[in-house]
């Protein structure tokens, strides 16, 4: 336990290119590409399956089938598949990068087409009944009010990712993970245990982040802070393949 | 494809490990994760303390708590112990929420008249309660043990050996057919826990088949 105090508090570990500040840094890169790829992907069609209900069998299983599919063999088959496409450096990063992405997709797809799903069917009618059309339905109430849903979408999206992160310095991508996976290497206790320290406050981090978001970004309306309108809603549970 | 006929034994071999790595914690998750979910229940001002704390236990990432285990228990870094207390963690970390929740879901009415035919708080939980909440259960427990089977597969990078043992073999030696037979083996193994899942909710919850 001292020993990972003092891995943690040497300040050379704090420097230069293969330091803690520069791993952190990469993490979080990694991160934000695969989540913002995911969110292109996953957003639009999670809408357009809630609102229109078509596609929804797909969905369903698409987001339960990928959770079973293990991220490591994942990870490893797209690196030796794609590593002989793509040269170099980008040979790691394309494909851990792209199995991120993949891995990402389900909780948001889940949590934006359920969101809308669940939307109560009588907003939506005063809505319609106001006169308004199917595209402002869908972003005056539909969209707000599936905001919670989506949100913990993405936060259980980006549990994984970080976890899926770490494993891929196994295959040599940045990271806060090279700790992990070098001090294994090197039988280096102190390093992988203060790795995996630093690794555990990220996500702790990441997720404690997206729940403040969460709450500036939903309408109070829908919190159950406000009003007679309380319903209590169990909050979805973040699931994890890594 | 001939790989995977000439090796049926490893692969079988490093099923039954997976089976008991992820499924074993299943079990004793579950174990711990009833009466956590009760004490969630007892009182409003429980729920909240007890389902988030036992849910930011789930945020740590595999690799992490795998390695950070010996710091807590006392063991080897290779001990296959060290993945059946991280995976039972991460079971109590889904289950917990999900007994809170099945266990809300019984009716008051029903509730109200087993006290009022005089059974106590922990028969009334055991004959009443529990068997009315096993479908939320058992709905939360498929979703632990898909996670468990695809996390478990991480354990081959501490040398623990799996499933996952496949995937380090076929990358270190550049060869795709064992990460091919790991990846269906696992989804075939995330399969059987689904199904006993399934078949034995239903086995318990004989009323609901009518």
């Amino acid at each position: 336990m001292n020993e990972v105090l003092a891995w943690l508090t040497d300040g050379a570990n704090w420097q230069g290119p293969d330091g803690i500040p520069v791993r952190t840094y990469e993490h979080l890169l990694y991160t934000f590409i695969a989540l913002a790829a995911a969110s292109l992907i996953a957003i639009p069609l999670g809408l357009w399956v809630g609102h229109t209900g078509r596609g929804r069998f797909l969905a369903v299983n698409l987001t339960g089938g990928l959770r079973a599919i293990p991220s490591l063999g994942l990870l490893f088959a797209a690196v030796m598949v794609l590593g002989g496409v793509v040269h170099g450096d980008a040979g790691i990063f394309v494909p851990a990068e792209l199995v991120l992405t993949i891995l990402a997709v389900p909780p948001i797809l889940a949590g934006a087409y359920a969101g809308v799903e669940e939307v109560d069917a009588a907003a939506r009618d005063a809505a319609r009944g106001m006169g308004m059309t199917g595209t402002e339905v869908l972003w005056q109430v539909e969209v707000p009010c599936a905001l919670p849903l989506i949100s913990s979408g993405l936060r259980s999206a980006a549990l994984q990712v970080v976890a899926t992160a770490t494993i891929a310095a196994s295959v040599s991508l940045g990271g806060l993970g090279r700790f992990l996976i070098d001090g294994l290497g090197q039988l280096d206790y102190p390093q992988m245990a203060g790795g995996a320290v630093l690794v555990a406050l990220l996500a702790l981090i990441v997720d404690l982040s997206g729940a403040a978001l969460q709450r500036v970004v939903v309408s109070p309306g829908l919190t159950g802070k406000t009003g007679p309108s309380f319903r209590f809603r169990p909050r979805r549970a973040p699931v994890r393949a890594t | 494809m001939q790989w995977i006929l000439d090796h049926l034994d490893d692969i079988g071999y490093y099923a039954v490990q997976h089976a008991w790595l992820a499924g074993l914690p299943l079990i004793l998750g579950l174990l711990i994760a009833i009466p956590l979910g009760w004490v969630a229940r007892l009182n409003r001002g429980f729920y909240t303390p007890v389902v988030v704390g036992t849910g930011l236990l789930y945020t740590i990432p595999s690799l992490a708590l795998f390695i950070l285990m010996p710091l807590f228990v006392g063991t080897q870094i290779l001990d296959p112990f060290n993945v059946v207390i991280a995976m039972t963690i991460y079971t109590v970390a889904l289950l917990t929420r999900t007994v809170a929740d099945g266990l809300a879901a019984v009716p008051e009415s029903v509730v109200a008249s087993a006290s009022a035919m005089g059974l106590g708080r922990f028969r009334r939980l055991m004959t009443v309660e529990l068997p009315l909440a096993v479908p939320v259960i058992a709905a939360g427990m498929r979703v632990a043990a898909v996670s468990n089977v695809s996390i478990v597969s991480v354990a081959a990078l501490i040398g623990v050996p799996q499933l996952g043992s496949l995937f380090t073999d076929g990358f270190y030696r550049d060869f795709l057919d064992p990460i091919v037979a790991g990846i269906i083996a696992c989804v075939l193994l995330a399969l059987a826990f689904d199904i006993v899942i399934v078949l034995f909710a239903r086995w318990l919850t004989p009323w609901r088949a009518a």
